[in-house]
């Protein structure tokens, strides 16, 4: 019998709120902070629109803290500090010897690393900040939320693109199962609206176009969706043992009940249209949770509002879940936030989370007539869930075929 | 030329600019490392920011000689004669 593993802490900033509070009261009343980029150094790409954060992170850091960091990992922190406050394991004398941090990006420090350049060829080395190897290294997030809270246990940083987050969980998942911490803050932050991400995603043909109605832009699952919504912002859970959130008396949130990871080995960006990767995943994240299908009740989809992407995850749902896939629930919260890439699986492993705590699950924004292909019961309104035992998963897929599915259940 | 004084008032700016730290704790005996938060990394933003400010130079093997504000004021003052 593996070790339960709880969440006792959430912490959010994203394009709908500061908190998590704000972030869950906007994808329940179905708001969306999608807008037109106005600054010139937008102006000539195909895709000028994005959901940028809600609140500035710079403002809620002091000063000094600010101008060390790159702006994914002001995210980070922002996050950290509230889903720590929340697990009130500040005050618990938690040695840090049992506390670890996993916490990934997508792309990380991308935006300091050229507005060093910029610096350097300007100015010349001399006014290179010596702060900028802690802003542009991938596991710089990481670090400074280690430090931040005193985690000793050990502090890593899971890249797996838009994955990256729900690796996080899944590690920080391992880690307390096999008795190296007895708790885990995992996490991703993202902060990449800028022109050149936004030029290359672009190229890719993977950004809407939508450039005169952003807030219709991100539709999953509609038949007129044509690409993703650039996000931004930070997530971070605070995992316990069952063992240890009880003993303190913390307030559980819900179970991570198991994990499941595979690659598509297909192509380097594009989605196995047979979804045989992600449905790998599925079903190792329930064999794993220790869960038959018909005892998911609640998906939180990855679908990011790509034409080809959207259609694979549904093929995959409706292969691992067959005829129970008819009794799930399905919402793909992206047509509210946006994509967070790296913050992606957290911020919406925590919508999941708060789905079965309220047992109410949010709306997918945007979408007026659902794709023929898809073929599943995808919400579009707020729908409430039964009383008793429940679970759910949350899907998360990224750029170099990662699959991460982590599994809920309700405690 | 500026006189100790506004030097000690131009880099207190510095100093509260990189570490947060009041200007009017920025006094001439406080160690930049021990009183005002001010780590190696840190020190660098500040030594940049002062070669500017006051148009001197400060060579990187000065700059662990300059352990106190009064340190790095007399180093100023002496470099600006």
């Amino acid at each position: 019998m593996s070790t339960k593993v709880v969440i006792t802490g959430l912490g959010a900033t994203t394009p709908l709120g500061g908190d998590v509070a704000s972030t869950w009261d906007g994808l329940l009343s179905g708001r969306t902070n999608a807008q037109v980029l106005t600054d010139e150094a937008f102006a000539d790409l195909p895709a000028r629109i994005a959901a940028p954060a809600a609140v500035d992170p710079g403002e809620v850091l002091s000063r000094v803290e600010a101008r060390k960091l790159d702006r994914y990992e002001q995210f980070a922190m922002v996050a950290a500090r509230e889903a720590w406050k929340d697990s009130g394991l500040a005050d618990a004398d938690v040695p840090g010897e049992r506390i670890a941090v996993s916490l990934g990006s997508g792309i990380g420090g991308l935006i300091s690393m050229l507005n060093v350049y910029d610096t350097l060829r300007t100015k010349g080395p001399r006014h290179v900040t010596p702060y900028t190897i802690p802003m542009i290294m991938p596991n710089g997030g990481a670090a400074w939320v280690g430090l931040d809270i005193g985690a000793r246990a050990s502090v890593q940083t899971p890249v797996a693109a838009c994955a990256s987050g729900n690796e996080a969980i899944r590690h920080g998942l391992d880690l307390i199962r096999s008795g190296k911490a007895d708790v885990a803050v995992v996490g991703g932050a993202e902060a990449a609206i800028h022109p050149l991400p936004m030029a290359a995603f672009g190229a890719m043909m993977a950004l809407s176009r939508r450039n005169d109605d952003p807030q219709h832009a991100s539709r999953p699952f509609d038949k007129a969706r044509d690409g993703f919504l650039l996000g931004e912002g930070g997530a971070v859970m605070v995992l316990e043992s069952a063992e240890h959130a009880e003993r303190r008396g913390a307030r559980v949130y819900a179970e991570v009940a198991g994990a499941g990871a595979s690659a598509d080995g297909h192509h380097i960006v594009q989605p196995d249209p047979e979804g045989k990767g992600n449905a790998f995943a599925m079903r190792e994240a329930l064999t794993n949770a220790r869960l038959a299908p018909h005892e998911v009740i609640h998906i939180n989809a990855h679908a990011t509002s790509t034409p080809a992407g959207d259609v694979a995850e549904a093929v995959g749902i409706r292969a691992v879940f067959g005829e129970a896939a008819q009794n799930v629930v399905v919402t793909a919260p992206k047509g509210a936030l946006g994509h967070l890439l790296g913050a992606a699986g957290v911020a919406e492993s925590i919508a999941t989370v708060l789905a079965l705590y309220h047992r109410v699950v949010p709306p997918t924004i945007n979408l007026d007539n659902l794709d023929d292909e898809v073929g599943l019961d995808v919400a579009v309104e707020p729908r409430k869930l039964p009383e008793g035992q429940l679970a759910a998963i949350n899907n998360s897929f990224g750029f170099g075929g990662h699959n991460l599915v982590i599994a809920f259940r309700t405690v | 030329m500026a006189t100790t004084e506004e030097i000690r008032t131009g880099l207190a700016e510095i100093v509260n600019e990189v570490a947060g730290i009041p200007t009017e704790d920025i006094q001439l005996d406080k160690s930049f490392t021990d009183d005002l938060d001010v780590d190696s990394l840190s020190m660098v933003e500040v030594v940049v920011a002062a070669e500017e400010k006051f148009s001197v130079k400060i060579p990187d093997d000065e700059v662990k000689n300059l352990k106190t504000v009064g340190d790095a004021v007399a180093y100023i003052e002496r470099s600006q004669g």
